[in-house]
């Protein structure tokens, strides 16, 4: 490879290996939400798949964590996450208030039961 | 949280989006996840100037993390193409629910590209929050606005992670981390006002975690597919039943 294919290598991958894969369902959501109005039934069911996949993306992260957050117990992840969740509900649905007592009770549960 | 916010003009409205995501609780988020993915791209010898192109570019934090050490460990870029695709697959109904709020009837296409390409986990849902209370042609410009307050963020914690890198303390960088699912879980939540987003939100925590448990292929797309459905065709059967 000439020196200016390796300098442009990375960039070369992050346009069809990062961008492009990526980018191509934001490209066919625009495609096909032409004409829909929010109130139509696929905007809907859209809704509901989206926020449950998002769901699932949350139950991932909390069973499975990665780096140096699963070196944190998963009894204390998901008893931090409950702590946060609760105190949301009874802040008056706050989110602040419940991620920083989530995040607290994290931070003490790492401190005192870390591997 | 009901009531309106009004805009005299586009660009307040932007500049009132650009104001929210400076004030949103993603704002921290973003900040936790970009340390993170900064000190990854540093120590896989990737330059920060890849880095904030990537930011710009892919503007999905999963996406970034599977190209980033995909490349760093020397992946076969087939297989980081294949997983990047099958991370982003939730952003295609995230945005089919979006635009219809965006749109006006004199909406042209060329104004949905940016709309369509800010569209990420963080800006979805703080839009689907707001822009109900706002006038329909404020909302593009107050998304945009509120988009490129978090993708400015992004990019500038990328830096302070780029050149901090591993200088964290494992429990303080454990911390950071947390804060991805924990303000995802508590902001999907209060937005969850109807009965469906309740459904959808609960069977996709516990479809997820049965599925990702049992190591199933594809579990995240299958967890969203059959937690969304599920939950909406409950709503549609209680709906009728009223």
């Amino acid at each position: 490879m000439s020196a200016a294919l390796i300098d442009l290598w990375p960039y070369l991958i992050l346009v069809t290996v990062g961008f492009l894969p990526n980018e191509i369902w934001r490209v066919l959501g625009l495609v096909l939400a032409r004409g829909l109005n929010e109130d139509s039934q696929v905007v809907m069911w859209s809704r509901a798949i989206a926020t449950a996949t998002l769901a699932g993306v949350i139950a991932k992260l909390l069973l499975f964590s990665n780096g140096s957050l699963a070196a944190i117990p998963l009894g204390v992840r998901l008893g931090a996450a409950a702590i946060g969740f609760v105190v949301f509900l009874l802040a008056k649905r706050s989110v602040f208030a419940g991620v920083a007592v989530g995040e607290m009770a994290l931070l003490a549960g790492g401190f005192l039961f870390a591997r | 949280m009901s009531g309106s916010l009004t805009f005299n003009s586009s660009t307040a409205a932007f500049l009132g989006g650009v104001r929210s995501a400076f004030m949103s609780v993603f704002f921290l988020v973003l900040a936790g996840t970009y340390v993170g993915l900064g000190a990854l791209a540093h120590d896989f010898g990737l330059s920060v100037f890849w880095l904030t192109l990537s930011t710009l570019l892919v503007w999905a934090a999963p996406a970034q993390v599977i190209l980033i050490s995909g490349i760093g460990t020397g992946a076969a870029l087939i297989e980081v193409a294949l997983a990047i695709t099958l991370s982003a697959i939730r952003l295609f109904p995230m945005v089919v629910a979006l635009l219809p709020l965006v749109r006006t009837r004199d909406t042209r296409l060329r104004d949905l590209i940016l709309p369509t390409h800010f569209t990420s986990v963080s800006m979805w849902v703080e839009s689907l929050r707001v822009l109900p209370m706002l006038a329909p042609e404020r909302r593009a410009a107050f998304c945009n606005g509120l988009s490129v307050g978090y993708m400015g963020a992004a990019i500038g914690f990328g830096f302070v992670g780029y050149y901090l890198a591993a200088g964290l303390p494992p429990l303080l960088a454990a911390t950071l981390l947390f804060l991805t699912p924990l303000s995802f879980l508590i902001s999907t939540a209060r937005n969850a006002r109807m009965m469906m987003d309740r459904l959808a939100l609960g069977l996709g925590l516990g479809l997820g975690a049965l599925l990702t448990v049992m190591n199933v292929q594809f579990d995240l797309m299958w967890a969203g597919i059959g937690g969304g459905t599920l939950a909406y065709v409950i709503h549609r059967v209680r709906e009728a039943a009223t």
